[in-house]
């Protein structure tokens, strides 16, 4: 059973209005990462705050300045739960974890955060870690 | 504004990835939902035996740290009497 929409609204909005983009299918997901060029961030969100009360405000402090992934994009666990499978397929052999995030460059996983590296640090923290990967993959080579 | 599910009147470690070492040959990781009385109740979560499987324990944890296991159980508790140590699997 997946968990109501009015619950989780709160959760996708802070995502959606920072511009992320729902993958509600699988479909929507195979179309996204299937993307041969450039970059794509898939935040996997989830409503517990042990972890993604720090992740979301991570990802959107690392959004807010420096490179920054050509698409951002977002599944929800526990309610989108056939474009979370498909994603996780998409992730390979790393276990399902949730929030945790992927970055993926020209269609291959460069980077991957899974949750037991969000728990328990700040949003600073967890914005750093991305700002990291995003100067690593997705900066424009002078 | 900062939108999250709370969850009260648990231990701290509620809800955080951690490593429970036991007396024996088993490793346990997983979600901490609470420690009581009985033990460390897992949820999620993954366990090595010394000798079995294809890694040995160093690998599997040194895997574990940097992907996360396996939620081959959903919920376990580990014994209190079996309880060596407790700790985040984010600082090993």
């Amino acid at each position: 059973m997946s968990y109501s929409p009015i619950l989780i609204r709160p959760m996708r909005e802070e995502l959606l209005a920072a511009g992320f983009e729902e993958l509600r299918t699988p479909e929507d997901v195979d179309r996204v990462i299937a993307e041969k060029t450039g970059t794509t961030l898939v935040v996997v969100n989830s409503v517990c705050g042990c972890a993604a009360g720090m992740a979301r405000p991570g990802v959107r402090l690392a959004l807010q300045e420096g490179p920054r992934p050509d698409r951002i994009t977002t599944v929800f666990a526990g309610f989108d739960v056939e474009a979370t499978q498909r994603a996780r397929e998409r992730f390979g052999d790393i276990p399902p974890s949730s929030p945790s995030m992927a970055l993926f460059k020209d269609g291959e996983l460069v980077w991957f955060l899974p949750r037991h590296r969000i728990e328990g640090r700040d949003a600073l923290a967890v914005a750093q870690d991305l700002r990291d990967a995003f100067a690593e993959h997705c900066a424009v080579p002078a | 504004m900062r939108t999250f599910a709370h969850h009260e009147h648990r231990h701290e470690l509620h809800g955080i990835t951690v490593v429970v070492e036991t007396d024996g040959p088993e490793v346990w990781i997983g979600r901490c939902d609470d420690i009581v009385g009985d033990g460390v109740i897992l949820k999620d979560a993954d366990v090595h035996r010394d000798g079995e499987g294809e890694r040995t324990r160093a690998e599997w944890l040194e895997r574990a740290k940097r992907w996360g296991v396996h939620p081959n159980h959903r919920r376990a508790v580990v014994p209190a009497a079996r309880v060596v140590a407790v700790r985040r699997l984010a600082e090993l």
